[in-house]
């Protein structure tokens, strides 16, 4: 692998599926990168195509009939040109990932020792007694106490927070270079959130890999993104680096998603700004720019022209698909901000318990 | 897990005099034919049949024929004598165990091997042409009526009858300690026919298990780790999938283990089945309540075997 070279490259990505009802473009034309060690927040609502994208990274979704074009480069080698069994060798070894259900997404009849095992032979020619310490190191790396006892345990025994803590430690069990998270902490209580959080960047910071982090609520990757991507429909229509997605946001869309997000700092009787209507048919897709249906600035025109995703200025780093003009967006965005009173980025509880 | 088997086997015990007495109620209080006139024959005096009535004990009060029978079950294992022939109900059923046995095991052996092996073919490769076909001929197979297929398979195969004699046909079972060969060739048909609407079932049930189970999320992560496909399937996906299909094992084996009276009495076969189909067409009933009560005999014990399966099998039954 080059080391100048970025670990992950995604270039015009598409992925589609053929149904009764007519073909489901999930992802419809995707570029992003993604350095050694750097996180990249994936942002949107269900349906607008980042688990498709992501499923694809791990050759996830090939089985299920998806047509695929595009590149996927990993290291250099083209991901989506590998035969099974080199994916294979990469997925759970190279690139790992975690999923959304803890509770549905460990075995429930395998101990979690074994389950863990499973994972380290997979890809290591090791005994099994040399990976069953590996398993017990495992979880106490994600700090799971006790954790000698805990490998002769089910999954039924443990709690949410603490089987996704198991499903970090069975991903990072052969230190991947690329964590993809799958709104790791959506189905679990706020405070259990913070934690695994928490550990994620923990462990991130000891192990060095780079993450990609699936999420439809932006205020979860608000810490830990150096880069965010928004999608709508299957498509990027904005990506910055954290800071400029929550300093000077570009898209309506992006704008609907920081004002539905509740914070502690403003005034108490301010209301959610919620995006009126819901996601798009990936079947049959809005013309022009997909997003107008729903946008509160939508012009004629925009139903006719699809706005591809373009650089805001020159000297950002800061691409968007939006038909408005730099300065019809700066200056609603201004007018957003000044009839809301600041809006600092939002914070998650910080490393309870960690 | 001890403290789930004592439950179980506690269960079974008292689920065995609550049978016996059920099959006490249906030959002694319906109404039946009058046993006493039934041995007795024909052209039998009045007053031999009165004789045969004191002797058989029934002219005792029903609460003190119940007393006695259950008694004899319970205290001596007794479970009356035949009607005609005088032999014990409960020797004549241990005499008609082994070919029972050879029938219910062989048969079971292959409709559990194909059954499954088609039904994950089906499951993996779904909606295919092999798919297709092979659901197709299930339902054929799930349709045909046992005697029917037995009576083709004779008509086509028995060394007898058969368009193509290959075959041993009806009425050649012989014991396994005499003849093993013997056994072995008189058992193919039969073992056939009986597996043949097991086998297609079982593959139905699986094919629908295994898809479920397919679709789960823990499936989805043991692929994100990077196993073969094969391993995903064979230990992540049946291990969940087979479940149900050892539900219907334990408790078809048991039921034919009671019995596998249309095979046995097509092929000939001298089994319990085939000794309860002649009890039922003479009316001699302390063979059918013999027959009867070893039936849900091996029904409850097949059932106290499952489940505690079933608790190997998942560690979430073992806690609850």
């Amino acid at each position: 692998m080059s080391a100048a070279g970025p670990l992950l490259a995604v270039e015009d990505l598409r992925v589609s599926f053929s149904t009764e009802d007519g073909t489901v473009h999930a992802v419809d034309g995707i570029s992003y990168e993604l350095a050694q060690g750097a996180t990249l927040g994936i942002v949107g609502e269900s349906g607008s195509g980042k688990s498709v994208s992501s499923l694809t990274t791990m050759g996830l979704t090939r089985a299920q009939g998806a047509d695929i074009s595009g590149r996927i480069l990993f290291g250099g080698r083209d991901l989506l040109s590998l035969p099974e069994s080199d994916m294979r060798a990469i997925r759970g070894n190279d690139i790992a990932m975690i999923f959304q259900d803890p509770l549905s997404s460990l075995h429930p009849f395998f101990k979690i020792g074994a389950q863990l095992i499973e994972a380290v032979r997979a890809h290591r020619d090791v005994s099994e007694a040399s990976a069953r310490s590996r398993a017990v190191e495992l979880l106490g790396l994600v700090g799971i106490s006790d954790p000698r006892r805990r490998v002769e345990e089910f999954p039924h025994e443990f709690s949410g927070g603490m089987r996704q803590r198991v499903m970090i430690a069975m991903a990072l069990a052969n230190e991947p270079k690329l964590l993809i998270a799958d709104e790791p902490t959506t189905a679990l209580d706020v405070t259990v959130q913070a934690q695994i959080l928490a550990l994620l960047e923990r462990l991130q910071g000891e192990l060095g890999m780079a993450i990609v982090f699936i999420t439809h609520d932006l205020g979860v990757v608000a810490e830990m993104a150096d880069r965010i991507a928004v999608m709508y429909a299957g498509r990027i229509v904005e990506m910055a680096s954290a800071e400029l997605i929550f300093s000077a946001p570009q898209h309506p869309y992006t704008w609907g998603l920081l004002r539905s997000i509740p914070t502690l700092a403003g005034p108490r009787e301010q209301e959610l700004a919620p995006i009126p209507g819901s996601p798009p048919s990936l079947i049959k897709r809005p013309s022009g720019c997909h997003f107008h249906p729903r946008c509160a600035y939508s012009q004629p025109e925009h139903a006719v022209i699809d706005p591809p995703l373009e650089p805001v200025s020159l000297k950002d780093d800061h691409q968007v698909a939006c038909l408005l003009s730099a300065e019809e967006r700066q200056q609603i965005w201004s007018e957003l901000e000044a009839s809301q009173g600041p809006r600092p980025a939002p914070t998650v509880p910080q490393g309870a318990g960690e | 897990m001890t403290r789930y088997i004592i439950r179980r086997l506690l269960w079974g015990a008292l689920m065995l005099p609550l049978v016996s007495a059920l099959t006490f109620v249906l030959f002694r209080i319906l109404p039946t034919g009058e046993p006493a006139r039934l041995r007795a024959g024909n052209k039998a005096s009045p007053t031999v049949i009165a004789e045969l009535r004191v002797d058989l004990g029934l002219n005792r009060s029903l609460i003190e024929q119940f007393w006695l029978y259950m008694k004899g079950i319970f205290l001596h294992f007794n479970l009356g004598f035949s009607y005609y022939s005088d032999a014990s109900v409960k020797s004549l059923i241990f005499d008609r165990l082994p070919p029972t046995i050879s029938l219910v095991a062989g048969a079971a052996l292959i409709w559990v091997v194909s059954g499954v092996a088609v039904g994950i073919i089906s499951a993996v490769r779904g909606r295919s042409k092999l798919d297709r076909a092979s659901m197709g001929t299930a339902l054929v197979l799930i349709s045909a009526p046992e005697y029917w297929l037995g009576l083709i398979a004779l008509y086509l195969f028995a060394a007898d009858i058969g368009q193509v004699k290959v075959f041993p046909g009806a009425g050649s079972y012989t014991g396994l300690t005499s003849d093993p060969w013997q056994w072995f060739t008189s058992l193919i048909l039969p073992w056939l026919v009986l597996a043949a609407t097991n086998a297609a079932i079982y593959a139905r049930l699986l094919r629908g298990s295994l898809i479920e189970v397919m679709g789960e999320d823990y499936i989805r992560t043991a692929r994100a780790k990077g196993l073969s496909e094969r391993r995903v399937i064979l230990r992540h996906g049946l291990r969940s999938a087979v479940n149900p299909v050892l539900t219907i094992l334990g408790l078809d084996i048991g039921v034919l283990l009671g019995g596998a009276v249309l095979v046995e009495t097509v092929f000939d076969i001298p089994g319990i089945g085939r000794l309860n189909y002649d009890a039922i067409t003479h009316s001699n009933f302390p063979i059918v309540q013999g027959t009867v009560l070893a039936a849900a005999l091996f029904i409850i014990v097949a059932n106290i075997l499952v489940d505690i399966a079933y608790a190997y099998l998942d560690p979430r039954v073992r806690f609850s």
